[in-house]
């Protein structure tokens, strides 16, 4: 993207000008999360900078939406709720899908198409039809306003997640190292955990990651398959966003952003020291 | 060869080489494994044996999303098509109405059959659903039932008045008792009573009743009416029919009968043949008003050939009515036909979705390729930078960027206030950002410009630089570069990323619900109307199955071009 010292004036003015343009597309991008950042501790009861906060006088911001946060029963309910959902959710996804990811990646595999199909099938099929069907089905069997139902369900929306990613940290996975184990006189489930785990590990974290996120976000299929015992952050915030908006909307919505950023910078690292492992880095 | 038991070769068990020497001396060429067993066959068990293990990994998940996943997209499927709801409720009713021309209001025995059914299904309490479900054909179907529900109890009350009047012991539950019930339930009945009596609470159930036999010959309306009425009080009510008297449309049942069969007595024995006998005789100075009079004195809707065209429209237990309204037809009595002008919103709702989708599949291209073109030429490290500008709202809650968005563009928030400021627009006219289609547009994009980001980036990332060096070198223009030489190779990036932002978007359901007021809403969000609120599953169900259908088929295609292994996370 140097700019060759013998550019003509038009081609500078193109250069800045398409520079200008991307800087526009990345504010347009960040701008509406940073923005809320500051507007979370507003004093008021506003959704807009108020001349206080822009004087930046001290007394114009509060911590006083977080508190509500942390007092006000129904967000603490909601928190309760999604983080006893997310983690169940997770677990049952990592631990069938590393699974089926494993089978998967073996040489011979009949149908392995038709099965990789129905197993991918719920990141495919959009969000109001998987709470449709579910919604009509679980109510069918009893599953429908339960923390079992809600589970099973977030279970099954999360484990393409972890296929995908463990299926990505096997293609570079030395088979003959499962090999050399079984020569020295490992049994399978010794070599599966002592040799092959350790090394797919980064890419079972960052699968279960992405179900936990997937789980933790999700909303649609919550308000449908889970009844108001189930309600979690998401969908407390939904409710406060379409009824009465309160400004501790902002206040959580900044919490996510903190926790997203730790999620972010926790993948980012599994990534590069899976790469490292395998040898790949790209110096 | 040496001899195997001294030296260094005495192991004892098998070793490679005993393949090798058994294959020595069978002299006939085959390979063998080190157990004896031809090396082909010894194989192939092995490659077996690893399809298995493969198999019995893989078959946890896979039964674990067809339970979970799976079977709830074909219960939607099958209920966009189930209909039982109306031959279940009105079987009678439904038989009768094979003959009816569709023309008039329909005949006598129509209405008789409609009476029956209906005195059922009131005291099931179904009517009124039945109701609702007709109601999404006929508007005026729910309130129809509700108020012929309310007057469907009198049906038969002066028949039952009257047979009381001759013999007061048509009053008692016992003489119905032995006129319809077979001996051996009397029996099976007698002795359960008397065991309920001292088992007190847990009693087991009442035996189910039993017609006696002949009777259903003899009063084939009666038999046919006092069944379901034992049915009912056993299931519903926990009731006896020794204990209860019948409903009056037994009575007018059993006046029917015997209007239409007056020798039925000499099918019976003893007191009760004496009974019908008298009442054979009394029925035809019987004053009883017709069912079809009855019906329209409840209300004159009845008269009307369309609710009866519904109802024989919809009488099979599957049903293309959904998909019909789905697409605003309509199924009546002479076939298919378009919906009233007014209750015509799906093919806008669908159109809109399909529009939208597009403009924010365009705005995504549009905001998408500057970036994706400057993250694929910058050096590694400020674009590693600039990429946790877009991973991170990837990253971020939907609902966190959704509740953003509703809080920048309201009126009084701070893109207004910034335009107010900077004296682009006057206070009073400040902009109507939220609540339209341009929220959802401009919330849509920002949430899905990352999905369009992504995949560009990793196809330009592949296109070597010294191709538009080439191009230059030979004369061309930076532009002519672009669009002769980098351009088409991006395409295949256009193409993914345009795919996977119009799939994504068209299934969208909680952005256009928050930021989209009444104009910004897409199909998922009358999906979700259907089924929290109109409580329409069925007409949920056939949406969602087409929407379904739409997504699979640009899946496929998105297979065909990217393929599916190739999702990248980011």
């Amino acid at each position: 993207m140097e700019l060759p010292p013998y550019a003509t004036t038009g081609q500078r003015i193109w250069h800045y000008t398409f520079l200008v343009i991307c800087g526009l597309i990345f504010f347009f991008l960040i701008a509406p999360i940073i923005t809320i950042i500051p507007l979370s501790f507003n004093a008021e009861n506003f959704f807009t900078f108020t001349p206080g906060m822009l004087a930046l006088e001290s007394d114009a911001y509060s911590l006083r939406h977080y508190r509500d946060f942390f007092q006000n029963p129904d967000w603490q309910q909601a928190l309760s709720n999604s983080v006893r959902i997310a983690p169940a959710a997770t677990l049952i996804s990592v631990a069938l899908g590393t699974l089926a990811a494993i089978g998967l990646s073996q040489g011979h595999v009949p149908f392995r198409r038709a099965i990789m199909a129905v197993l991918i099938s719920p990141m495919i099929v959009p969000l109001i039809i998987s709470a449709a069907g579910m919604y009509f089905f679980y109510s069918r069997v009893g599953l429908q306003g339960s923390y079992i139902g809600v589970v099973l369900a977030h279970a099954a929306l999360g484990t393409p997640f972890v296929i995908i990613t463990v299926t990505a940290t096997l293609v570079g996975f030395d088979r003959s190292l499962t090999r050399a184990a079984a020569n020295l006189g490992a049994g399978p489930v010794r070599t599966f955990f002592k040799v092959q785990m350790p090394l797919i590990l980064p890419g079972v974290i960052s699968g279960g990651l992405f179900a936990f996120i997937t789980s933790f976000d999700e909303v649609v299929v919550v308000l449908f398959v889970g009844s108001a015992a189930q309600k979690t952050l998401p969908w407390q915030m939904f409710i406060g966003l379409r009824e009465q908006i309160s400004p501790t909307i902002l206040a959580v919505a900044t919490i996510l952003v903190a926790v997203s950023i730790l999620l972010l910078a926790t993948v980012e690292i599994l990534r590069r020291r899976s790469e490292r492992m395998r040898g790949m880095s790209p110096a | 060869m040496t001899d195997a038991t001294h030296g260094p070769d005495a192991v004892t068990g098998v070793t490679p080489d005993t393949g090798l020497r058994i294959a020595e001396e069978r002299h006939n060429g085959e390979m063998v494994a080190a157990d004896g067993t031809p090396l082909k066959r010894s194989l192939n068990r092995a490659l077996r044996r690893e399809k298995l293990r493969a198999l019995a990994l893989i078959a946890p998940l896979f039964l674990f999303i067809v339970v979970t996943f799976i079977a709830p997209i074909a219960d939607m499927l099958f209920r966009s098509v189930e209909n039982q709801i109306v031959s279940e409720t009105l079987p009678r009713s439904v038989i009768a109405l094979e003959a009816w021309d569709g023309e008039d209001t329909p005949e006598e025995p129509v209405f008789a059959a409609l009476a029956q059914d209906l005195a059922i299904a009131v005291e099931l309490k179904n009517h009124t659903r039945l109701g609702s479900r007709l109601n999404y054909e006929t508007t005026a179907a729910s309130s129809l039932f509700r108020r012929t529900g309310r007057a469907a109890d009198d049906i038969g009350e002066e028949a039952a008045d009257q047979f009381v009047e001759l013999d007061p012991a048509w009053e008692e539950p016992a003489t119905w008792i032995g006129l319809m019930a077979s001996e051996d339930w009397i029996a099976d009945q007698a002795e359960w009573a008397a065991e309920a009596e001292a088992a007190g609470r847990d009693a087991p159930p009442e035996p189910r009743f039993a017609l006696r036999d002949g009777v259903a010959e003899a009063l084939p309306r009666t038999a046919d009416m006092y069944g379901a009425f034992a049915r009912v009080i056993r299931a519903e009510d926990a009731d006896s029919p020794t204990e209860e008297d019948p409903w009056p449309i037994v009575y007018r049942a059993l006046h029917d009968d015997l209007v239409a069969n007056p020798d039925a007595a000499a099918s019976f024995e003893g007191a009760n043949a004496q009974l019908l006998g008298v009442a054979a005789g009394a029925v035809p100075s019987f004053e009883v008003t017709g069912f079809r009079d009855t019906f329209l004195d409840i209300d004159e809707d009845w008269a009307d050939p369309t609710i009866w065209g519904t109802i024989k429209a919809f009488s099979s237990p599957y049903t293309a009515g959904y998909f019909l309204s789905a697409v605003d037809l309509q199924l009546t009595a002479d076939g298919v036909a378009k919906q009233p002008e007014d209750r015509q919103i799906y093919g806008l709702l669908f159109g809109r979705t399909l529009f939208m989708s597009l403009t924010i599949m365009g705005c995504c291209v549009l905001l998408g390729y500057p970036v994706a073109f400057l993250l694929a030429n910058l050096p590694m490290r400020s674009a590693n930078v600039l990429m946790i500008l877009v991973l991170l709202p990837f990253w971020t809650s939907l609902l966190v960027r959704t509740s953003a968005w509703k809080v920048l563009l309201q009126q009084q928030g701070v893109i207004n206030d910034l335009l107010v400021w900077s004296g682009i627009v006057t206070n009073a006219g400040r902009l109507a950002l939220i609540n339209n289609q341009t929220g959802t547009i401009i919330a849509m994009t920002h949430i899905l410009l990352p999905f369009m980001i992504l995949p560009l980036y990793s196809v330009m990332k592949t296109i070597p630089p010294s191709y538009v060096r080439a191009a230059k070198s030979l004369g061309a223009t930076n532009f002519t570069a672009f669009r002769r030489v980098y351009f088409p190779q991006s395409v295949p990036g256009i193409g993914a990323g345009c795919i996977l932002v119009f799939i994504l978007s068209i299934g969208y359901y909680i952005t256009p619900e928050l930021v989209g007021g009444t104009t910004g809403t897409f199909i998922s969000n009358r999906i979700a109307y259907h089924i929290s609120q109109s409580l329409n599953w069925g007409l949920a169900a056939a949406l969602g199955s087409i929407l379904l259908a739409v997504v699979l088929m640009l899946y496929w295609l998105y297979d065909r071009i990217v393929g599916i292994d190739n999702v990248s996370l980011g």
